[in-house]
């Protein structure tokens, strides 16, 4: 009760009082759970706990591995954590919760306090009454010797003029004019509270009907289903996506300038649509969205070699696409770039990227500086192995991208005849070729990157309604913070000071006090200064 | 002339003035708080000039975008956006004494910017995820509303070092209420009553324009990244500054708090604006964010 009597104190508004106390005697008398969910006591608590819970979450690293979160508190805190649901706190149960609690405190108090407020926006009968302005602190009065004609017409005009009703009435006094404006305003909190209800129901939806997922597509490669966040489980796009081609630039300090990928929309084997994206411009069709999240390079299109004579000492500059075939110069055989790695394990050692090819029809049999035992040779393509790939572009995708290994597994096993060798020429070693002391030493001069795109792949349902509930949230405090249900009463009295029995005609030659009050449920000091500017107005003319 | 220097003359200039303000607070001398107000003026030109002209080196540099990208360019225009709003108050009210816990802040914030060792006044590209509209609609916003909360924290703290003194019989000429506390040292100072009303006034300030941040910065977030909402820790941090807003406002509305306790949320709150501001950085995560 004194919660709602302060209110209604601060308010000043002796109308709402009447109704207030009248509703409140109807539904208090009830259940106890009503009260309990239309108390705001509970509402500062609830949201007081969402605040403070929400910092654990922010201070233990959310969603990561076990193994990370051992090693970080040992087990025991582990354990602990674990129980509470800490490291995924924000959809636990109890902080889910707490968001129902919210959402029925809500619900609850709306019903609760419609029903009133609906009679104040939307009175059988507006009624003013003079006694309740005249008592009111916000006044100005001043004395006027006009006659009454005018005095009533300009304060109505006034009045008219700055709110969106006026009436006049006839009082002891000779008489009032009332006006008032924005009772609708008093909806501005319903607003506010709807819209929360409807962000929540948006996240419900989306976490029901919805799904993240990521795919990553090389260059030229078409896919058909994407890999859930979480638990990588594929799931079908119900049509086919085609990257063409991605490309990033730089500035000249080396920084990411733009990431893009060409998409092409494949329905029924038919291309349908083709598309660019950038960062900030994802691709959307039949509910599902693409972002630009991350890249890599997946492997080369082609290479340029400089391949070095040994005999004459000459260089030759040859570019290859991958699959192709050369007749080396000089009569040294062909060469066939097979293909390009991400890893190369010589020795121990992973050498990075690099292009495994193989010479043959030559005599230059000495492998001396390359052991060619299959069974130390490998690619590998494990995420530590990149040494440019898989750039998340600010996103949480790192552990992603770990996709189209199955590509280059062969290269492990391809079968060699005798009288081939097999080359594996490093991009970041370039003398290392020499080292085999072959007849010709094959160095990458450049190459020509073939990216895969990382793409995050969205369909939310729920969007739109957590969008509506955006929308009316800024509507909804825009009301509440800066609107008022404000009401204005102008009296026109015979003035009283001066001689005291002069008073028996209307029109006394004394003049008229008059006395302006006013009265807003918000906001009492915009109301005064309203006031002050009516009367200095009313006073000018 | 280039920004940096235009703006760390203008630190200066916020200096001045500030003191200014404290000066005339504690020797009472209206003319000070008068003086204040045109450098403080002079010192938002400054400030509006050096961002102008950031804008304008960054398309030169080639770059081209808003200043608003770095830890500089936020508190330099952190500063701007509580000085305009301070401006706008003080001629609004007439009240110049209000700038005394107000103005260091403008200041505060550009020294920061201009003269801690660890942030670079560099102008710097914009990564991808940074070039959307929705950054600018974004960074103006959430820093129009922490300006509001900047301020209130101003007033709160003035709101509780202002002596509760027992009627010295003086009333405030610009308070007719009968329960206006008047105070022979303060006497000069606003009444206690509109400090409160101006706390609520620039939290409701605040608040809005942080509710339409956070919203800018989730419907960007979901156009680069098809989540509007992801938990990172800015943006569970600025929703647990919402939260303490939303707590103070209904306290007021609804129960009734008024004055030093309202005072002492409005504080806290200002404290949770400035850890998701600063203190974010510093806490642990999977992902390091910049
Ligand atoms: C964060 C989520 C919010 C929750 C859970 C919440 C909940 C509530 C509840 C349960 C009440 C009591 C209703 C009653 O007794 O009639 C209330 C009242 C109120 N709330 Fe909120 N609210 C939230 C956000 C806001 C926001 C953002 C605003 C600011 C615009 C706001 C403004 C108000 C106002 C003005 C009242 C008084 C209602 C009246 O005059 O009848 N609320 N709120």
């Amino acid at each position: 009760m004194a919660a709602r009597a302060a209110y209604v104190l601060y308010n000043g508004n002796l109308m709402e009082k009447t109704i207030m106390a009248k509703n409140g005697l109807k539904n208090r008398s009830g259940n106890p759970v009503w009260i309990f969910f239309t108390s705001v006591k509970l509402t500062v608590i609830v949201l007081l706990l969402l605040a403070v819970t929400s910092i654990i979450g922010t201070l233990v690293p959310q969603n990561g591995t076990q193994a990370f979160y051992v090693h970080k508190y040992g087990e025991f805190f582990f354990r602990l954590f674990d129980v509470f649901d800490i490291f995924d706190m924000y959809s636990s149960w109890w902080f889910v919760m707490l968001l129902v609690l919210l959402s029925v405190n809500i619900v609850v108090c709306s019903i609760d306090k419609l029903d009133s407020t609906w009679k104040i926006i939307f009175p059988d009968k507006v009624l003013f009454n003079v006694e309740r302005f005249r008592r009111l602190k916000n006044t100005e009065m001043f004395v006027s010797n006009r006659n009454l004609e005018s005095l009533e017409s300009m304060c109505r005009q006034l009045i008219e003029k700055n709110f969106s009703m006026a009436v006049s009435e006839e009082t002891d006094q000779v008489v009032a004019i009332f006006g008032e404006r924005g009772r609708w305003t008093r909806i501005g909190v319903y607003v506010v509270h709807l819209s929360i209800l409807l962000m929540l129901a948006g996240a419900v939806i989306g976490s029901v009907w919805g799904f993240k997922a990521f795919v990553a597509i090389p260059e030229g490669t078409t896919v058909d289903s994407a890999f859930l966040r979480g638990n990588d489980a594929p799931v079908e796009l119900g049509f086919e996506l085609r990257c063409n081609a991605f490309s990033v630039s730089f500035y000249d300090t080396g920084h990411p300038e733009e990431f893009k990928s060409s998409l092409t929309v494949i329905e029924d084997g038919k291309e349908s649509f083709t598309r660019d994206i950038v960062v900030n411009d994802p691709l959307r069709y039949k509910g599902l969205s693409f972002y630009q999240s991350s890249y890599g390079v997946d492997s080369a299109k082609s290479a340029v070699f400089k391949i070095t004579s040994r005999d004459s000492g000459m260089t030759y500059s040859v570019k290859m696409a991958i699959g192709e075939t050369i007749d080396i110069p000089e009569s040294g055989g062909k060469f066939t770039l097979d293909e390009f790695v991400r890893g190369y394990n010589f020795r121990g050692h992973n050498l990075g990227e690099g292009f495994v090819g193989r010479l043959s029809g030559n005599n230059d049999s000495d492998k001396s500086g390359l052991d060619t035992a299959h069974g130390s040779m490998g690619t590998q393509h494990g995420e530590a192995d990149h040494s440019e790939a898989d750039h998340s572009e600010a996103d949480h995708d790192h552990n992603e991208a770990g996709h189209s290994e199955a590509d280059h597994q062969k290269a492990a096993g391809r079968s060699m005849n005798s009288n081939e060798t097999e080359l594996y020429i490093p991009v970041k070693f370039p003398t290392f070729d020499k080292m085999r002391r072959g007849a010709f030493a094959f160095e990458i001069q450049d190459y020509e990157k073939k990216y895969y795109t990382g793409l995050q792949v969205a369909k939310d349902p729920g969007v739109l309604y957590v969008y509506a509930g955006f929308v009316l949230m800024i509507i909804g405090c825009w009301i509440t913070f800066f609107m008022s249900h404000q009401s204005i009463c102008v009296e026109i009295r015979k003035k009283i000071a001066a001689d005291a029995d002069s008073g028996k005609s209307d029109d006394a030659d004394g003049g008229y006090d008059i006395l302006i009050s006013g009265t807003a449920n918000k906001n009492s000091q915009g109301m005064k200064l309203k006031i002050a500017k009516i009367a200095s107005r009313m006073r000018d003319i | 002339m280039n920004s940096s220097m235009i703006l760390s003359v203008t630190t200066f200039v916020y200096a001045f003035a500030s003191v200014l303000y404290i000066g005339s607070w504690t020797f009472k001398k209206e003319t000070m708080a008068k003086l204040g107000f045109f450098v403080l003026v002079a010192g938002f030109t400054g400030n509006t000039m050096g961002i102008i002209l950031r804008w304008i080196e960054s398309y030169k540099i080639g770059y081209g975008h808003a200043p608003f990208s770095n830890m500089y360019e936020s508190l330099v225009f952190f500063s701007w956006t509580i000085a305009v709003l301070y401006l706008f108050l003080e001629l609004k009210y007439h009240e110049r004494i209000i700038g005394v816990f107000a103005t260091p802040l403008i200041f505060l914030s550009i020294a920061y910017a201009s003269l801690s060792p660890s942030i670079s006044d560099k102008i710097t590209p914009l990564i991808p995820a940074l070039k959307s509209n929705w950054l600018i609609a974004h960074v103006i916003t959430c820093f129009l509303g922490y300006a509001g909360f900047a301020i209130a924290f101003g007033f709160s703290v003035m709101y509780l070092v202002k002596p509760l003194e027992s009627g010295s019989g003086k009333q405030l000429p610009n308070s007719g209420e009968p329960r206006t506390h008047a105070n022979f040292l303060f006497a000069r100072l606003p009444s206690l009553d509109l400090m409160d009303e101006l706390i609520h006034q620039m939290v409701m300030f605040g608040f809005l324009f942080l509710t339409i941040g956070i919203i800018t910065g989730s419907v960007w977030a979901n156009s680069a990244w098809g989540t509007y909402w992801s938990w990172d820790p800015k943006e569970t941090w600025s929703l647990i500054t919402w939260l303490v807003y939303a707590i103070l406002l209904h306290l007021r509305m609804m129960r009734g708090w008024h004055g030093k306790r309202i005072a002492w949320v409005s504080i806290i709150g200002f404290m949770a604006v400035l850890f998701t501001y600063f203190g974010v950085n510093l806490l642990p995560g999977l992902h390091s964010y910049a």
